[in-house]
């Protein structure tokens, strides 16, 4: 494995002058994809932050191969690109291996494309699919998405004299792929490069499916400082809101503990679009967020070591 | 030498997408297509293909991974009906606007609501804004020559569109027809090798696809992709003439069926114009000039060709396969719009007929002709618009 330093050295696949958010952590991502590992790759976007604001014509940041074709289909369009190279693989008529990677933001993975995600990776194609979630459709302007948190004011789900925000707890998506029976299925976070690098070249460097879900922090969509999407990953990941963990050929392992229980309050109220939440009229609602927090880390410590 | 063999519809079109052997299949069963495809992955399994199959979740994913397999570097076929092109939609525009020559066997079927599994061409008709070539066929034998023809035209590096070859649901896809099958060798001397254009699998040099086009550029794409659509006319008309030459079986943008000195005319699409042809025969013994023109090339629409042919004959009928709800049908709209320029434009009818699978049969166009008759002796259209063959109607 590469240590960063040596990661560092080596030619990124995403060039700078792209339009994403000033502080937006998801080029952490794109940028490591050649780092990681010396396969030649082809990407693949779901429509989506990082696709407008990698690729507005006659520009483009991307210096590998890169397709995008729609909102709900990353995972079938790359289906595709890789079966083509099977093909001509076969035939003989390319030489060399190439790897394959989609992205997808949570409204692209979790929502509109779960289904093409879901063929793609049955059919074990030789693909890697890493969804940045931050969230909400922050694309358009911060509405909710099932990846979404119980609680968090977003334009569809505004908090008012009604509403605490969003009403139900995010789905589970990573256990959902775990259930896919995949070769490797990961949760990793932005603020922890050397973890998610690890993960990142495992996946690409495997024959076979693979998915990684990133906890990306937005900016405008968490309502955090420009300077805060780091600090409010490795706090979501400190309060067990979002676990480090693996599955490899059924086997689990969480990557990090957190040496002592903090509270999920202290996550919560470093962001804006939790702020209602301060209201003691909404205390039965932290009180539920820590309740199903800690109950999806109990069952994930049941799950490690046993096969899924 | 060429076979004479009974096939379906649909496996004329299996045959014919073995012989063009394409390096990616990608395709969700549907009724009526669904033969198309489990016939090719039997010859995927006997492997006497060299494709991969890749067998997806929906029509959608279907046309999202021919646009991908596309845009890698090679050539990429499926096959689809009704709600399953419906689905695909979406995807259709963008395999025309990435420019992407994924070629589609269409077996036409009625749209739900109400679910209906039988012929109409609600299907097809949606599509035809989408930027695809549209290509007819009124039997197996044409079905199984569009679609050898289809290669040559869609990857033509004056057009590089996406083409759906269409047939009839059930009526022509479930049908024994006797037709000529050519030898696998020469079918594939004439489509000839896939040339890729900036492939996404060449990592030396790498392209990017589908980027956001705003409003300082989409309108020139736009207008390129009209371009390429613009060529296709000829390269059509000059891939059908080589055809002809080599195979012996001839086909223009559209067929005239005695139509040269004719008084009364039906403009059609697909297999009802076999039992057309036979009353236009039945009548012409009676001494009766009526004619039919069969739509081959819907798009591009050979406008001119039509206006041309057509504008000698004192009045049309044009036949819909497809209601167009608050508008006339699709095909009557274009031959309208053919005719306007004409010096003398013929009488105009629309009928629509045949929805979700409903018969026409001869002695209703036997009827049609009598009513064009009637309405050019009294010089003007009792009815311009009107549903054949309808309880209530």
């Amino acid at each position: 494995m590469p240590s960063l330093r040596e990661m560092a050295g080596k030619d990124t696949a995403f060039a700078p002058g792209h339009r994403m958010c000033a502080g937006c952590p998801v080029p952490i991502i794109t940028k490591m994809l050649t780092q990681v590992t010396d396969y030649p790759i082809v990407a693949g976007n779901a429509t989506g932050c990082l696709e407008v604001a990698s690729s507005i014509f006659p520009y483009s940041s991307w210096k590998i191969p890169w397709i995008h074709t729609a909102f709900e289909n990353a995972g079938a369009t790359m289906s595709g690109v890789e079966a083509m190279f099977r093909s001509l693989k076969r035939q003989g008529k390319i030489e060399r291996d190439i790897k394959f990677v989609a992205f997808g933001g949570d409204g692209g993975t979790y929502d509109i494309g779960l289904q093409s995600l879901s063929g793609a990776m049955e059919r074990g194609h030789d693909l890697v699919y890493i969804c940045y979630d931050n969230g909400a459709y922050m694309n358009t302007g911060i509405q909710r998405s099932s990846a979404t948190p119980l609680g968090a004011a977003t334009t569809t789900t505004p908090s008012g004299t009604e509403s605490a925000g969003k009403p139900q707890f995010p789905k589970d998506l990573t256990a959902i792929m775990v259930n896919h029976h995949l070769d490797y299925v990961a949760q990793a976070s932005i603020h922890n490069p050397v973890d998610l690098s690890h993960k990142m070249k495992k996946a690409i460097e495997l024959d076979g499916p693979a998915f990684i879900n990133v906890l990306s922090p937005c900016i405008p969509g968490w309502r955090i400082g420009a300077d805060m999407a780091v600090e409010a990953a490795r706090m979501a990941v400190e309060t067990r809101f979002w676990p480090l963990y693996e599955v490899a050929n059924g086997v689990y392992r969480i990557n990090y503990r957190p040496k002592r229980k903090v509270p999920v309050a202290d996550w919560l109220f470093m962001q804006g679009r939790f702020r209602h939440l301060r209201d003691p009229r909404h205390a039965e609602m932290l009180d539920k967020i820590q309740f199903l927090v800690e109950n999806r880390w109990e069952r994930l410590i049941r799950s490690e070591g046993r096969e899924s | 030498m060429k076979k004479l063999v009974a096939l379906t519809g649909n496996g004329a079109a299996a045959e014919a997408m073995r012989q063009i052997n394409p390096d990616v299949v990608a395709a969700f069963p549907i009724t009526p297509s669904t033969q198309i495809m489990e016939d090719f992955a039997q010859f995927h399994a006997d492997g006497r293909v060299k494709t991969e199959l890749v067998t997806v979740e929906s029509e959608h994913s279907a046309m999202s991974a021919c646009i991908g397999a596309a845009a890698a570097g090679g050539r990429v076929m499926t096959a689809t009906s009704s709600n399953g092109l419906a689905l695909m939609w979406e995807m259709l525009y963008i395999a025309a606007s990435m420019r992407q020559p994924v070629l589609l066997t269409l077996v036409n079927r009625a749209l739900s609501g109400p679910i209906n599994i039988h012929c109409d061409h609600a299907d097809a008709m949606g599509a035809r804004d989408a930027g695809w070539i549209q290509v007819f066929a009124e039997n197996n034998q044409e079905l199984y020559d569009n679609l050898i023809m289809a290669p040559r035209v869609a990857e033509h590096s004056d057009v590089r569109l996406p083409m759906m070859v269409a047939m009839d649901g059930f009526i022509i896809s479930h049908c024994v027809q006797s037709m000529h099958m050519e030898e696998d060798e020469r079918v594939r001397d004439f489509v000839g090798e896939y040339v890729p254009r900036h492939p996404l699998l060449n990592t030396e040099h790498p392209v990017t696809w589908g980027a956001l086009d705003l409003q300082d550029y989409y309108i020139e794409h736009k207008r390129g992709q009209h371009q390429a659509m613009v060529n296709a006319r000829e390269v059509i008309r000059s891939v059908s003439k080589e055809f002809s030459e080599r195979f012996g079986r001839s086909y223009d943008l559209f067929e005239s069926y005695r139509l040269e000195d004719a008084e009364r005319a039906i403009v059609a699409i697909n297999s009802v114009s076999g039992e057309i042809k036979q009353v236009v025969d039945e009548r012409r013994d009676r001494g009766d000039r009526v004619g039919l023109l069969k739509i081959r090339v819907f798009r591009p629409f050979p406008y001119a060709e039509i206006r041309e042919a057509l504008s000698g004959v004192g009045i049309v009928t044009v036949l819909d396969r497809m209601d167009g709800f608050g508008a006339h049908g699709p095909l009557f709209k274009e031959i309208r719009s053919a005719l306007y320029d004409a010096v003398n434009h013929p009488l105009l009818v629309n009928r629509v007929f045949g929805l979700g699978g409903r018969d026409l049969l001869m002695r209703d166009i036997h009827e049609l002709f009598e009513e064009s008759r009637r309405d050019l002796e009294a010089g003007r259209v009792d009815k311009l618009f009107d549903y054949l063959n309808v309880r209530g109607g």
